[in-house]
């Protein structure tokens, strides 16, 4: 793709650092303050997993394409 | 540990948190300023309407698949799987694959190379204006049909799962996709569906995951479906299509292979303009065909999103889903509400937001698909030779920024159309056999057979239409006759729809063939470039073998038939 855009690899990792944060910090807020209606297989706590997930896979984005890199 | 429950009766609803609702507007906002963001980059007809033909083959496709993924599509599916269980499949992988590494391989050559704009455009070069005209009025009519069918019932299923009101979902949607794809065209449309393709992905695959450790595992699944529902077979793939009665859909593997495997999904993979677009975008015709195979492998894969979801929900859900029809009684869910109760069962706060906004991409970059597909035929196969024919080029460029408004407020309207006359929806599977099927029989021959001639192209589209419009009518004045046209009195909508996609392309092959026997051809000098055998394609010896689109597309077709003898 043309070197002129931010690539569309940049965009999609800032969101996924932002849900995964979010994502990540409901989880563990659910961990202190378990919610009145729990949802099945709550005890997996899959939003931390989740969102970790994200976090690091978005971050991984961010850092690979970021728009002043060098060889991007 | 026992699961609790939030669904209350059918008044009940998905209660969305704060972070739910936080994750959903940085969606919309990102949307929308990556198609401001784009415009300054969309100035000429070729940026706007074509992307500016730069993109790599990961993103043409990405896109090519994420516009195929609408949030219907996938609501939709999971809704048959609770129904018919995992034959559903058969759209994925019969129903798919053989024809995208078909478009990949040997058609996508034609359509790259004659430099056009669209399908229409092709036909435009290869027939002449007869079958273009025919072709882009009944894909302009089809597209626009199809998104107001689409958006009416995204906004019913978001009024019934999250109770948002019918008419705030569908202006606030659209709206977003009219101003990203009026800023941006093809460009913005293309990279907000990478985008959602991630999205969707992300959001939709704890049901999997979370789903098979709570069965068990597989075959733990697969026990408590036989327990839930015994005597029913809703594992197997082909092992239960020997006979019309063996299975949940009431079709034959004849069917299965002709009528799906052969004129839907040729028709719709090769011929659509909304997803042959975006490859069609590619910078080269290498990343066009690599683009296409990465979107067939995808293909492949969405199963475990869609698929498997109706199946856990034929495992673990502790009540029986209902068709439409049996809508609105007290605690009671239908089939379409398959994959959004799924989400609620294993999503808490900020995932929940996630699953919604997973299935809102759905809707958007659907949605995009049909705006930008209708406004680039619209400006080149319409517009432009019929109403305006020599204006300069940023005219046409506005022609298409207006032209997505306006086709978005189309699409609103007969949205509100179907509000007022609901059975339309029923009609969206007939409508897209009407138009769409057809016109593969019209291209590929086209393709490959020089003596195919411009007023065959013509009449064997027409012949088309007309056969699978008639014959609609026969099965619905004479409900009797669907024992002719489904070889069973006890086909499903699906299984009709699947027969009559199969008359409709013998007829317009038939008609085709003879009307080209019968009537003169092009000279070979006008076909250049157009036909198999007087187009000259570089050869690929250059390029490592991992880097040729055949090779890939040999893997995703062994991994093809692996799962077909596997769900056996």
């Amino acid at each position: 793709m043309g070197k002129h855009f931010i690539p569309i690899w940049f965009f999609i990792g800032a969101l996924l650092v932002l849900y995964g944060a979010l994502i990540l910090g409901s989880g563990i807020y659910g961990l202190f303050v378990p919610p009145s209606h729990p949802v099945a297989m709550s005890d997996l706590h899959i939003g931390i997993w989740w969102g970790a997930g994200m976090l690091i896979l978005g971050l991984a984005y961010v850092v690979r394409f970021r728009p002043n890199r060098k060889d991007g | 540990m026992a699961a609790v429950w939030f669904f209350q009766g059918a008044n009940a609803r998905l209660s969305l948190g704060p972070i739910d609702l936080v994750i959903i507007v940085v969606y919309f906002m990102l949307v929308l300023g990556i198609g401001l963001y784009l415009k300054k980059y969309t100035h000429t007809g070729e940026q706007f309407f074509m992307a500016g033909r730069e993109m790599s083959a990961w993103i043409a496709g990405l896109s090519f698949i994420s516009a195929n993924l609408g949030s219907l599509e996938m609501m939709g599916y999971a809704a048959a799987t609770y129904q018919y269980g995992i034959l559903v499949a058969h759209a994925y992988w019969i129903g798919a694959i053989p024809a995208i590494l078909f478009l990949a391989l040997v058609m996508m050559p034609f359509y790259y190379i004659c430099n056009t704009h669209s399908v229409p455009g092709y036909l435009k070069l290869r027939y002449g204006e007869g079958a273009r005209s025919l072709s882009a009025i009944s894909f302009a009519v089809m597209t626009i049909l199809m998104s107001g069918i689409n958006m009416y019932s995204m906004a019913i299923i978001m009024k019934v799962i999250l109770g948002w009101d019918i008419h705030f979902s569908i202006w606030i949607s659209s709206l977003t996709v009219a101003l990203y794809v009026m800023a941006g065209g093809l460009l913005s449309a293309i990279f907000n569906e990478v985008l959602q393709f991630f999205l969707i992905w992300i959001g939709c695959a704890v049901i999997p995951v979370v789903g098979l450790i709570e069965t068990g595992g597989w075959a733990g699944m697969v026990h408590r479906i036989q327990t839930n529902f015994p005597g029913q077979d809703f594992i197997h793939m082909w092992s239960t299509t020997g006979s019309f009665t063996g299975n949940p859909m009431g079709v034959h593997w004849t069917g299965i292979v002709f009528g799906w495997g052969l004129a839907i999904s040729f028709g719709y993979w090769t011929t659509d303009f909304l997803v042959v677009q975006r490859v069609m975008a590619a910078k080269d015709l290498r990343s066009a065909q690599l683009g296409t195979v990465i979107g067939a492998f995808f293909k492949m894969m969405v199963p475990l999103i869609v698929i498997l979801p109706g199946l856990l929900a034929l495992a673990v859900l502790p009540f029986h889903l209902v068709p439409e029809n049996q809508a609105g009684q007290l605690g009671v869910h239908t089939y379409n509400e398959a994959l959004p109760l799924m989400l609620a069962r294993y999503c808490g706060p900020g995932l929940l937001g996630l699953g919604v906004t997973a299935l809102v991409a759905g809707f958007m970059s659907g949605m995009a698909g049909n705006v930008t597909a209708f406004t680039t035929v619209w400006t080149y196969d319409i517009y432009k030779p019929f109403i305006r024919k020599d204006a300069a080029d940023s005219h046409y460029v506005s022609m298409g920024r207006w032209c997505a408004l306006l086709g978005v407020f189309v699409s609103i309207g007969t949205a509100y159309l179907v509000m007022n006359f609901s059975s339309i929806i029923v009609y969206a599977q007939v409508i897209f056999v009407f138009f769409i099927v057809p016109m593969f029989g019209t291209v590929i021959l086209g393709m490959l057979w020089k003596r195919t001639t411009p007023a065959a192209g013509f009449w064997g589209l027409l012949a088309g239409i007309l056969t699978s419009f008639g014959l609609w009518l026969w099965v619905k004045v004479d409900p009797s006759a669907l024992q002719h046209v489904a070889f069973s009195a006890q086909a499903k909508d699906m299984a009709e729809n699947i027969y009559r996609a199969m008359w409709s392309l013998i007829a317009n092959v038939v008609v085709t063939v003879v009307v080209s026997l019968f009537t003169k051809p092009k000279p070979q000098h006008e076909l250049k470039g157009l036909v198999y055998g007087l187009m000259e394609i570089a050869p690929e010896g250059q390029f490592p073998v991992f880097q040729r689109p055949v090779t890939w597309a040999a893997a995703v077709a062994v991994g093809f038939l692996v799962l077909n003898v596997w769900f056996w």
